[in-house]
């Protein structure tokens, strides 16, 4: 099985499916969405399989193909992965499904003067997105990884532009330019890298193994480091680099929004640990302190920025900043314990504030509105909607048993013995974490019925579901206080459908199992993680104190 | 840790203990309205046999050598130097809450079964119960100090959403959140101490830790020491972070009762006693521990007597009860097996409390202002004779429960011996003063005098399932005291994990400390009937009365004092930052745009549209282009 | 005979046309003025060409004619199609492809 090349099936899947489904005639519209889903089903299938041909103990790099594309300048087509680039590519495989049925209803915004825009160009953009997606990261040539790193932003620009909200233009070109700015000081450091292959293999390449193995000066070091960083900055994103993500992704469509936190943000991220880690050790280590304490702002910063939001979807945005903090942390810490959280982090992230994307577009499907000042007393309403609500929350909090206790909890516990002083600060941020989460979810839930959902019902008919019963009253007998009697006729909110159901409950299902047995994962992101750290000149054997051995510094 | 020995019998499968509630919360959860009709039963089920299943286990422990059994699950998470696995340790110190949470809870959920039967609400809030179960047994039963963490959470999680369960009601909704946040303030210093652990020792297992503690530099163990303060101050609502605990009445009656007087908040109590090992090492932490202890037991106390919320006025007892806990194993060695006798007999006599004032409530639909009660001792005569008792057992009424273990308490911080014994021991003495002052109170402003009931209240007394837990209860009340101090001693079944305490030298003698304590209440108890017996009862509140009152009734400003210093100064940074990111780092990034495009419009105007000026221009350029070629050349 | 004669005519042939490149407003004119340049440049290359006795002068001045010629169809083609729309053959006329 290991023969099959699953990762250029799962490019090459998605991109066939795009081109069908862009190619459809008109009146063939209706099979769009479902031929995206079946895409995107078959796509998660090859990302099991490959994982079951992935052997854990193996190589660094397995299920390798390369082509040589443009031999003149090294370039190869080279694929392979390691268990970080997996587990990317099964949280890609397990997100698109879930954003083809959360976006199944989605429809086209309206445009002055010429009818809505066909929903096919929607689909095919999603198609073509997982493609490039697998493909950054894939790839494990430096510039098909950039090609990828740069044809990604395409698709999502589209689907920010086309089918966002009503300043999807605004924030399209922003998250393009911003994007594409970092991207093109990435190519200087790509092709900086390739003239210093060249002078010292005596052939330029952009394989990444090769590019592993230089002895670059530190000086330029540092200035090919930065190039990278930048662009990663940008795209995980770290304060200050971050104001692109709270307009695109309040913008976008939800189910955009998703795969931008969830999966195209973690290119950066991912960047981090593959490329500027490994390639440049020395710069890494010199900059470390610098990028950590961006990273700590970053987790404070933007909790804090997120707790005085009103508009939902920019909430989540924000709070998105503050875990790329959390990560960012974890990364440069250089242990072992610290880089296997980030990386359990990303994928846990992106599962949990999918989920939480996700729930917040199911919220703002029935009121119309992003503000949370709109809402109130949803919960008396669609229970089901706010037990899942309050769980994506919860993930995100880093409630333990939730997955993203166990990632947040690794990078804390890992950082700690390195970099003390940071780890306290961001441990703070949980506490403004559990704010931000439970002021949303009191406001929007909890209380009387509010705003939106108290004005009275235009449409009777609007939903199937029946009413739920009546608000809980106080134990025993009858309540004496019970805040404002709702109106008589208020709007109704039905509560998941059967559709939603089986949209959330997948993440719901790997929240919780991630967080009681995230042990699989672990093993098959460590290698990979142990060779990084120790790519860096970090001990990969993690935190071994020896009491009694070695003088224990006095911490109080 | 004598863990060597197989596990085997009822104990291999101790596990079943979590799982059974949890497995209750999970079904009820996600069964939705199909389980409404039977689901509060099989949630009270769970927790049955769990308490079956904890007695057959701590009986088997009993068997053991060293009556300890650790029990490895799976491998939670294991990566690089840290290795932390799911695993359980029953000792004699888990075993002992094991039966008090299992006990207690199972009362609790028959109880619910009548508190709850009209609300519609019902299912959830057994789902609810339940999972707050599973967490505390989690939190009790963890085998390391991440096991313990997640039970924390946990429990932080169940109590949020018991709190908030007619979360209809802002004040319900606000209350939930402030006892999760101010719990998560607590969740930092436990999480930072796990993390000093980890660095210095490289292990999070109760085992690791206690065995090489004692290699630590003293400031290490001090930091951990206070960090696991901060933790267990946040959860037992201890000073600073007491003022979540009385609003957190908020929440139906059941759950006041166990989570917030039995169970829950004494895990804080739980914390320092099961890192006695590490305390050993650290007296300044200890002295802290103390410290916190006194204060907040004088607080509780202080605040207790002022309000006129019955419950309210409860969980300021609470506070206060918590406090002498913590007084008692800040004292160390001497004081760990009071401790947790006082935190027993508490979780009987004080959920007896609360199930009683539910009751009250529940006659008097849902009214919680004693001013409203009076004389309702023949309308409820079952509640009165229970919550009389677990009143007397609470104020050290001679022989029953809080007698016998108040004393403890009392006894051990005076053997202290030294200027730091007196005062702890005169604390601690006045504490039982206040206690008989304000409980004496709310008995008469709710039992004796005239009825002073809202228009149309028609006490009566609530069904058997509810007043058969409050009976159970009282009875443990009663005996509960003696049993563990005389019949069979808690110290010696808490030897394995603490020690043999060693014989102090009694700076003052038992009888004497009884006879005082007992004088003492007795003036409260006295003072009570000067101040409240005696006269009519208002029922609206004294407007004009002492600062000292004023100060009381306002919880000795604690809200006051978070708002001014966090919450204020925190919502006004959080709206400077939100202007700042939105003005300064989006508007360097929308500014420099701006400047680009204002730039190339500008620019853009030399595109006139008229040839010949584009000629002119070119004309221009190619002289200048000829002249520069010319000067150079000839230069 | 000096090369400069030459060189001279054309300079004073190359600033007529410029001259009435930037002051003539009739497009037709404004295009005669170019040839006007354009021919003056083919001087100075043959003029160079004769001087230093090679051919390349006086191929690329070939060249430059077969070019005008094809640039004057274009050219006045684009003159006519203005014209018919504007009704008129002014340049200051067709100033709509700006800023």
């Amino acid at each position: 099985m290991t023969d099959v090349p699953w990762l250029l099936l799962m490019i090459a899947v998605p991109a066939v499916g795009a081109a069908v489904v862009a190619g459809l005639p008109a009146a063939r519209e209706a099979l769009a969405r479902p031929l995206a889903l079946a895409v995107s089903l078959l796509v998660l299938l090859l990302a099991v399989l490959a994982t079951v041909a992935f052997d854990t103990g193996g190589d660094r790099f397995q299920l390798t193909t390369a082509v040589a594309w443009i031999p003149d300048f090294g370039v190869d087509f080279a694929l392979g992965v390691d268990g970080i680039a997996l587990s990317m590519l099964l949280l890609i495989g397990v997100l698109v499904p879930v954003v083809v049925g959360a976006s199944w209803h989605e429809t086209p915004p309206p445009r002055p003067g010429r009818g809505p825009r066909s929903m096919r160009a929607f689909w095919a953009w999603l198609l073509l997105l997982e493609s490039l997606m697998v493909g950054v990261f894939a790839a494990t040539d430096v510039f098909l990884f950039y090609v990828f790193f740069e044809a990604m932003l395409v698709p999502m620009y589209f689907l920010i532009g086309s089918f966002g909200g009503e300043n999807r233009q605004y924030a399209a070109v922003k998250f393009f330019l911003y994007s594409l700015l970092g991207g093109l000081v990435m190519l200087a450091s790509v092709i900086g890298l390739y003239v210093v292959s060249n002078s010292q293999l005596g052939e330029g390449t952009f394989a990444f193994d090769a590019l592993r193995q230089l002895e670059i000066d530190p000086g330029v070091q540092k200035l090919l480091f930065l190039g990278f960083f930048v662009a990663f900055a940008i795209k995980a994103p770290l304060v200050p680099f971050h104001t692109w993500l709270p307009d695109a992704g309040t913008q976008a469509p939800i189910g955009a929004s998703v795969l931008l936190v969830g999966v195209l943000d973690k290119v950066g991220t991912f960047g981090f640990l593959r490329y500027c880690l490994p390639l440049f050790p020395d710069a890494a280590r010199d900059l470390a302190p610098w990028v950590l304490v961006l990273a700590v702002v970053g987790v404070l910063y933007a909790a804090l920025v997120a707790i005085g939001q009103d508009d939902m979807k920019r909430l989540v945005s924000y709070t998105s900043i503050a875990h790329f903090g959390f990560i960012a942390l974890g990364i440069f810490a250089f242990t072992t314990e610290a880089a296997t959280g980030a990386v359990l982090y990303m994928v846990n992230h992106g599962i949990a504030t999918g989920l939480l994307f996700v729930v917040v577009g199911m919220v703002i499907a029935r009121s119309g509105s992003r503000r949370i000042s709109d809402h109130g007393g949803l919960a008396a309403r669609a229970p089901l909607l706010a037990g899942v609500f309050l769980l994506a929350g919860l993930a995100s909090l880093a409630l333990p048993g939730t997955n993203s206790f166990v990632s947040e909890f690794l990078v804390l516990i890992g950082s700690f013995p390195e970099r003390p002083v940071h780890t306290v600060l961001a441990t703070l941020g949980i506490v403004l974490a559990a704010l931000y989460v439970l002021l949303m979810y009191q406001r929007v839930m909890h209380g009387p019925a509010r705003g939106v959902l108290a004005e009275p019902d235009a449409e009777p008919d609007a939903g199937a579901a029946p009413e739920p019963a009546d608000p809980p009253h106080g134990g025993g007998g009858a309540t004496a206080v019970l805040a404002a009697p709702a109106p008589a006729r208020t709007r109704r909110v039905p509560d998941l459908s059967r559709r939603e159901v089986a949209v959330v409950s997948p993440l719901v299902a790997l929240i919780l199992l991630l967080g009681v047995y995230p042990q699989p994962l672990i093993d098959l992101v460590t290698p990979a993680v142990e060779a990084t750290i120790s790519d860096v000149g970090a001990d990969p054997g993690g935190n071994t104190p020896q009491v009694g051995v070695t003088p224990i510094e006095e911490d109080d | 840790m004598p863990a060597s020995v197989p596990v085997d019998g009822l104990l291999s499968v101790a596990w079943l203990v979590i799982a059974l509630p949890l497995a209750g919360a999970a079904l009820l959860l996600l069964g939705g309205r199909r389980t409404d009709r039977w689901g509060h039963l099989l949630a009270t089920g769970t927790v049955v046999a769990a308490f079956v299943l904890a007695v057959a286990s701590t009986l088997q422990l009993s068997g053991r050598p060293g009556h300890a059994a650790s029990i490895d699950l799976f491998t939670f998470i294991r990566t690089g130097g840290l290795d932390v696995s799911a695993g359980l340790l029953i000792d004699p110190l888990s075993a002992v809450f094991m039966l008090l949470i299992t006990g207690v809870g199972a009362l609790i959920h028959v109880y619910s079964i009548g508190y709850m039967a009209h609300d519609s609400g019902r299912r959830r809030f057994f789902a609810y119960l339940n999972l707050f179960v599973a967490a505390m047994l989690l939190l009790v039963l963890g085998n390391s100090y991440v096991a313990l963490y997640v039970g924390w959470e946990g429990v932080g999680l169940a109590s949020y959403l018991l709190i908030a369960f007619w979360y209809t009601r802002p004040a319900a909704a606000t209350a939930a959140k402030k006892a999760f946040l101010m719990n998560r303030i607590g969740d930092v210093g436990l999480a930072l101490a796990i993390f000093l652990m980890f660095a210095q020792l490289g292990t999070t297992s109760y085992a690791g830790v206690f065995g090489e503690v004692g290699l630590l530099a003293g400031g290490t163990v001090t930091a951990i020491g206070l960090l696991l303060l901060l933790g267990a101050c946040g959860k037992s609502g201890q000073f600073p972070l007491q003022a979540w605990l009385p609003d957190a009445m908020e929440g139906p009656t059941p759950v006041s009762a166990l989570i917030h007087a039995a169970t829950m908040v004494t895990a804080g109590v739980y914390l320092i006693a099961r890192s006695a090992p590490v305390y050993d090492e650290t007296p300044t932490a200890r002295t802290v521990v103390l410290a916190v202890g006194a204060v907040t037991l004088l607080i509780g106390a202080i605040v207790g007597c002022a309000y006129d919320d019955i419950k309210k006025v409860l969980a300021y007892s609470t506070v206060s009860q918590i406090g002498y806990m913590f007084l008692a194993v800040g004292l160390g060695p001497v004081g760990y097996a009071a401790g947790i006798a006082h935190l027993l007999t508490h979780g009987f006599f004080k959920a007896g409390l609360f199930l009683g004032a539910g009751s009250v409530m529940h006659a008097m639909d849902d009214q919680v202002d004693m001013r409203r009660f009076g004389g309702l001792a023949k309308r409820l005569p079952v509640t009165f004779v229970t919550f009389g008792l677990g009143y007397l057992a609470l104020i050290g009424f001679p022989f029953l429960s809080g007698y016998w273990t108040k004393d403890a308490i009392i006894e051990a911080a005076l053997d202290r011996g030294g200027w730091s014994g007196w005062v702890l021991g005169g604390v601690a003495v006045l504490g039982a003063g206040l206690t008989a002052f304000y409980m004496t109170r709310l008995m008469l402003m709710t039992f004796f005098g005239k009825a002073r009931w809202t228009p149309g209240v028609h006490p009566h007394e609530s069904p058997p399932s509810m007043t058969a837990p409050m009976v159970v209860l009282a009875v443990g009340s009663v005996a509960a005291g003696f049993l563990l101090v005389q019949v069979f001693p808690l110290a010696e079944w808490l030897e394995p994990v603490f020690g043999e305490p060693a014989e102090a030298a009694h700076v003052v003698a038992p009888a004497v400390v009884g006879i005082v304590v007992t004088a003492v209440m007795t003036v409260g108890v006295l003072a009570a009937w000067l101040f409240v017996g005696r006269r009519e009862v208002p029922t609206t509140a004294p407007v004009r009365v002492s600062p000292v009152v004023t100060a009381a009734r306002r919880a000795l400003y604690a809200d006051t004092v978070n708002e001014a210093l966090v919450m204020r100064p925190g919502i006004w940074l959080t709206r400077a930052l939100v202007w700042l990111d939105n003005r300064g780092v989006d508007g360097v990034v929308n500014g420099a745009a701006a400047a680009l495009g204002g730039s190339s419009s500008r620019l853009g105007r030399a595109q006139t549209g008229f040839v010949r000026s584009y000629a002119l221009g070119m004309l221009g350029g190619a002289v200048l282009v000829a002249g520069a070629l010319v000067a150079v050349t000839t230069a | 005979m000096t090369i400069t004669n030459y060189l001279v005519l054309a300079a004073i042939l190359f600033t007529i046309g410029a001259v009435g490149v930037l002051v003539r407003r009739n497009a037709i004119v404004v295009f005669m003025c170019i040839e006007l340049m354009l021919n003056s440049v083919n001087l100075t290359l043959i003029t160079f060409a004769r001087a230093s006795g090679t051919v390349e002068g006086q191929v690329i001045a070939l060249f430059v004619m077969v070019v005008a010629a094809a640039e004057v169809v274009v050219g006045l083609a684009i003159i006519m199609a203005i014209y018919r729309t504007r009704r008129s053959a002014s340049v200051d006329d067709v100033n709509l492809l700006k800023y």
